[in-house]
């Protein structure tokens, strides 16, 4: 007959008391917790949404790195790639905006910026999840166990720092605009003359669109534009603002996913053009 | 079209326990529960059970099918394949009581410690007077059925048991935001939010709002909008330095 436990229910373990993972940890269960090593029970393919995240996520990063740091091919009249937009000293090549210094020459001017556009992605709310998911497993997935023995999440050093991502969201409404800035300049021709288009130009105006629809589909900007209000009807406009950030919000992974894509493939059609290898295919 | 399932089911209690072989048959139609209750009737008659409306709607029967929390009584059987064996574990995150019953009195003990709803005064006619645009947001955290399938999927509890003192879990989380965006309300939970009921622990993996019965956007209408409240209290200093120049109210 099966015996029953008639201590009392206690149910949080006292610290230190070696209470770990209901599947993981240090080798067994939490206290009182039905006793299954398995880590997981899942049969479906959970590993593969992780797995698809960081090869894409890696295959970014080593492309974006060699970029930033090759210093050269960003630029072929009248473009110029978004990973060097803006380009802010005077050792640019083609004509660029604005020029604030001379740096050194070693320096690839994809530095003095880029850490802008990385810190918004860094602290982004969807790209959070993607990466304590994928990159540090915790977790893995939903009901799979994480491999780490202590969590402490966004509480500490380094991580409180993700709460200012408000702050990157200014930064990225700013280059935002840079960037269409530079897609309008895309209507040039490579003499400057005004009044054509290419294929360059259409590709720089569509990433310029889809970085600013993930800059203001994001979850600060929601929270900025009417968010924190607790009475809407006081605030009719704000309210108006709110409710359509709200639509792009729920697209906020989509704009995440399809503007690293076409910032990556904008920078590669400059690269394209500037190395020679193809020529802008002009509308007009 | 009837046929017969193959079911591991998790039985024991705080002591130990097993997963345990049945072949149970099936109906058209049915869903886990409805094989449980068959399974319980015919070959195992003390398997422990909670459950209650069948219907979705009383958050009794949750469990973990196939390692995914889920309420049994929402599962149909017609999403598994015939010869699939489909195992049915209780809820891993809370004590177990015996076969697929926990004990989940974690999650009353935290619902207590939540400041009450703490309403501005009434009009003076007597009434409180609010517009519908001003609780929409809240009202869709009302949906909770309390089935505690999100704080079982939510890895800061599930695989570290010891952040169960610091942590609240997401049902409650959402109960701070649904109060905190009341137009009514007047407490600032904020810093409760922060410092007593763990919301720094949420690293936002979303598990929360995969596993809601309700489809309740846990994350992303209540726990990161929290969070940014919690940015404008105590980390945003352009907030800060408007409630010291009188520009933003200082609570």
């Amino acid at each position: 007959m099966r015996t029953r436990d008639d201590a009392p229910v206690t149910t949080t373990a006292p610290r230190g008391s070696g209470a770990v993972s209901a599947g993981r940890g240090s080798g067994g269960p939490a206290p009182r917790r039905a006793t299954i090593a398995a880590r997981t029970l899942r049969t479906d393919r959970w590993w593969v949404q992780p797995l698809v995240t960081v090869v894409v996520l890696l295959l970014f990063i080593a492309y974006s790195t060699f970029r930033a740091f090759q210093n050269a091919y960003y630029s072929a009249e009248p473009y110029i790639s978004p990973f060097y937009s803006p380009c802010i000293t005077t050792r640019c090549e083609g004509d660029s905006f604005p020029e604030f210094f001379t740096g050194p020459a070693w320096i690839s001017p994809a530095i003095y910026i880029l850490v802008l556009p990385l810190g918004i992605r860094l602290t982004c709310y969807y790209y959070r999840k993607a990466y304590y998911r994928s990159f540090w497993l915790s977790p893995p997935a939903c009901a799979v166990a994480e491999p780490h023995r202590r969590y402490t999440g966004e509480t500490r050093f380094p991580l409180v720092g993700q709460n200012v991502h408000r702050y990157f969201l200014y930064a990225a409404l700013l280059f935002n605009v840079i960037l269409f800035y530079e897609a309008v300049r895309g209507f040039r021709d490579e003499t400057g003359e005004w009044g054509h288009m290419g294929l360059g130009t259409l590709i720089l105006l569509v990433n310029a669109v889809m970085l600013f629809l993930y800059s203001v589909s994001c979850h600060s900007c929601r929270h900025i534009v009417g968010g924190r209000l607790n009475s809407f009807s006081k605030h009719p406009l704000r309210y108006r603002a709110w409710t359509l950030v709200s639509r792009l919000n729920a697209r906020h992974m989509q704009y995440a996913w399809i503007s690293l894509f076409t910032v990556a493939f904008a920078d590669f059609y400059v690269f394209l053009l500037a190395t020679g290898t193809i020529t802008d295919l002009r509308f007009f | 079209m009837t046929y017969d399932a193959t079911f591991r089911v998790w039985r024991g209690d705080a002591s130990g326990g097993d997963l345990q072989t049945f072949t149970v048959p099936v109906n058209e139609g049915e869903v886990v529960l409805d094989v449980v209750h068959r399974l319980q009737s015919t070959q195992a008659g003390d398997l422990a059970v909670r459950w209650n409306c069948k219907a979705g709607k009383c958050g009794s029967c949750s469990a973990e099918i196939n390692g995914r929390p889920r309420l049994m009584c929402m599962t149909r059987m017609s999403s598994f394949a015939e010869d699939e064996t489909v195992t049915l574990t209780p809820l891993r995150t809370f004590p177990v009581v015996r076969d697929l019953v926990t004990d989940v009195s974690y999650n009353y003990e935290k619902a207590a410690q939540i400041p009450a709803f703490t309403p501005r005064p009434r009009d003076p006619d007597g009434n409180h007077r609010m517009q519908q645009v001003d609780v929409e947001r809240s009202q869709e955290f009302r949906k909770c059925i309390e089935c505690y399938l999100c704080q079982d999927t939510c890895h800061v509890i599930r695989d570290h048991e010891e952040n169960k003192r610091a942590f609240a879990g997401p049902r409650f989380l959402i109960r701070l935001a649904e109060l905190d965006m009341h137009p009514l309300d007047t407490t600032d939970r904020r810093n409760a939010a922060q410092e007593e009921f763990g919301l720094g622990y949420c690293n936002i993996t979303k598990c929360c709002t995969e596993v809601c019965p309700e489809g309740i956007h846990l994350t992303d209408n209540g726990i990161i909008p929290l969070k940014e409240r919690v940015v404008d209290r105590r980390f945003d200093p352009l907030t800060w330095l408007g409630s010291r120049i009188g520009r933003r109210p200082r609570s």
